[in-house]
């Protein structure tokens, strides 16, 4: 064999998950331990709490209410305004708190996640506002927040056609991995890590879903089934917490 | 169909007789929900009765909202909605000197209004009914507007079962805002914690009895 390959011809080898051994001992499908809850927050109209291993979300969501400032109301639809905010104790260096380039990104990436599955043709004028704090961050902190924001906006009431679930796949070095930690974030072997947040419907269609690093054709694919079948693990979390708020009361 | 809690996207059931109603969708012979809330079918209507979310004003709704400002011909009251609501003079049914409007509403008073029409201007109230007009005196707290027909009960049975025990005059506005009158302050606390007790558990059937137990234990 030389030492050129095309990157198709890497994902054979890649793809039988083989002896790769991840800092935490999950298995390269394997998400960390996954907690969700509704109702988190009571003065809101919906709220919700995503946690997956140490990465903590907390949602909240407040409307329809009426849009302001009035000149960005709109006549034909009602719309969705998302923030998202890491608390300045979320990691271990202290950050700076408030708005920075990084916080505006997510900001929007949340609300493009959002905005396919939320109908809000009935409500013009007016604005959903989705809050996502992270109070605690191990990497992997939109796609909770993205989580947390979805489940958030159903207990809130607003019609939607289907509910969202985020998760990021890696690459690292050579082999595809679900839900990356900080530690292997950061991790320098060989081609180094590629992180891969994607969304997705109950129904498997792709709502976001983003890249930095590098990443062949057929391992892309590879990582979007691996999103799938983690989407629907979610699913059932963020399904059975907002059941659990309801049926639990007796 | 047994009622049950479904989440936005679920499946509620599948079958070509079923037909989709409030907060549902027909997609390929399967009802889907459209929201969070409690599933129900009826003649093989299926409907999602939503469990949260803000109010939605209605016409012929009778509210207690907060005045939020007075105006030359009117006045704009709060009642909850995305849209702030307006009583015009000409609904109130009676002489209005209009240099003295505060006399008759001032600003943070509260006033049980009805909801007379809903336009692209925005809401229109209206006193021009029995019992309208301005909250005197009692406790006023919010629940969730969704909640209303539960603590409201059938024929207002369930209301009757509270006024009865606590001996409160109860007025539940439709958009969540409740006002409490009694005799004194226990009692109307008391009535609080009974309606409070009927909002947690507004998706539960046989909640009459429930509540008929609960008073039992808690006098």
């Amino acid at each position: 064999m030389t030492e050129f390959k095309s990157s198709s011809d890497n994902v054979k080898e890649t793809s039988s998950k083989n002896s790769f051994q991840r800092p935490d001992g999950r298995s390269v499908t394997e998400m960390r331990p996954v907690k969700a809850k509704v109702g988190v927050i009571p003065c809101a109209d919906g709220s919700a709490m995503f946690q997956s291993g140490k990465t903590i979300a907390i949602a909240a969501v407040y409307g329809p209410k009426k849009m302001h400032p009035q000149h960005q109301q709109n006549p034909r639809k009602g719309q969705l305004r998302c923030e998202y905010n890491m608390i300045s104790f979320s990691v271990d260096d202290r950050i700076r708190p408030g708005r920075n380039r990084r916080a505006m990104e997510i900001s929007e990436i949340t609300k493009w996640a959002l905005e396919p599955v939320v109908m809000l043709e009935d409500y013009p004028n007016q604005v959903v506002d989705v809050h996502v704090n992270i109070i605690q961050a191990d990497a992997g902190t939109r796609c909770a927040g993205i989580n947390a924001a979805a489940m958030a906006l159903a207990h809130a009431g607003i019609p939607m056609k289907d509910m969202v679930s985020s998760v990021s796949i890696g690459k690292l070095d050579k082999t595809l991995v679900v839900d990356l930690t900080k530690e292997e974030e950061d991790f320098e072997e060989g081609e180094g890590p590629t992180d891969i947040p994607i969304s997705m419907t109950t129904s498997g269609k792709v709502t976001h879903m983003q890249l930095d690093g590098k990443i062949g054709v057929k391992q892309l694919q590879e990582s979007v089934d691996m999103a799938n079948v983690a989407c629907k693990e979610i699913y059932e979390i963020q399904k059975e917490a907002l059941k659990k708020a309801v049926e639990d009361i007796k | 169909m047994d009622r049950k809690i479904v989440v936005p996207g679920e499946i509620i059931i599948e079958g070509d007789e079923y037909l989709p109603g409030d907060s549902t969708e027909k997609k390929d012979g399967k009802i889907l929900a459209l929201r969070y809330g409690l599933a129900e079918e009826q003649n093989n209507l299926i409907k999602v009765i939503p469990l949260s979310g803000v109010y939605h004003p209605r016409r012929g709704n009778v509210v207690i909202g907060k005045i939020e400002n007075v105006l030359a011909n009117g006045w704009l009251i709060d009642i909850g909605a995305s849209d702030s609501a307006f009583l015009s003079l000409m609904e109130v049914p009676k002489y209005v000197n209009k240099d003295a409007m505060e006399e008759v509403l001032a600003i943070d008073e509260m006033v049980l209004v009805k909801i007379w029409s809903i336009n692209k201007r925005g809401i229109d109230l209206s006193l021009k009914s029995r019992g309208l007009g301005k909250v005197g005196e009692g406790l006023i707290f919010n629940v969730n507007s969704n909640k209303v027909p539960r603590i409201i009960g059938k024929e207002g049975s369930m209301i009757k079962l509270i006024k009865d025990n606590t001996g409160c005059d109860i007025t539940v506005g439709q958009n969540g805002t409740v006002l409490v009158k009694g005799s004194a302050i226990d009692k109307e606390l008391f009535a609080k914690k009974a309606i409070l007790y009927i909002e947690e558990r507004s998706h539960l059937t046989g909640l009459t009895e429930m509540v008929t137990k609960w008073f039992g234990e808690k006098k």
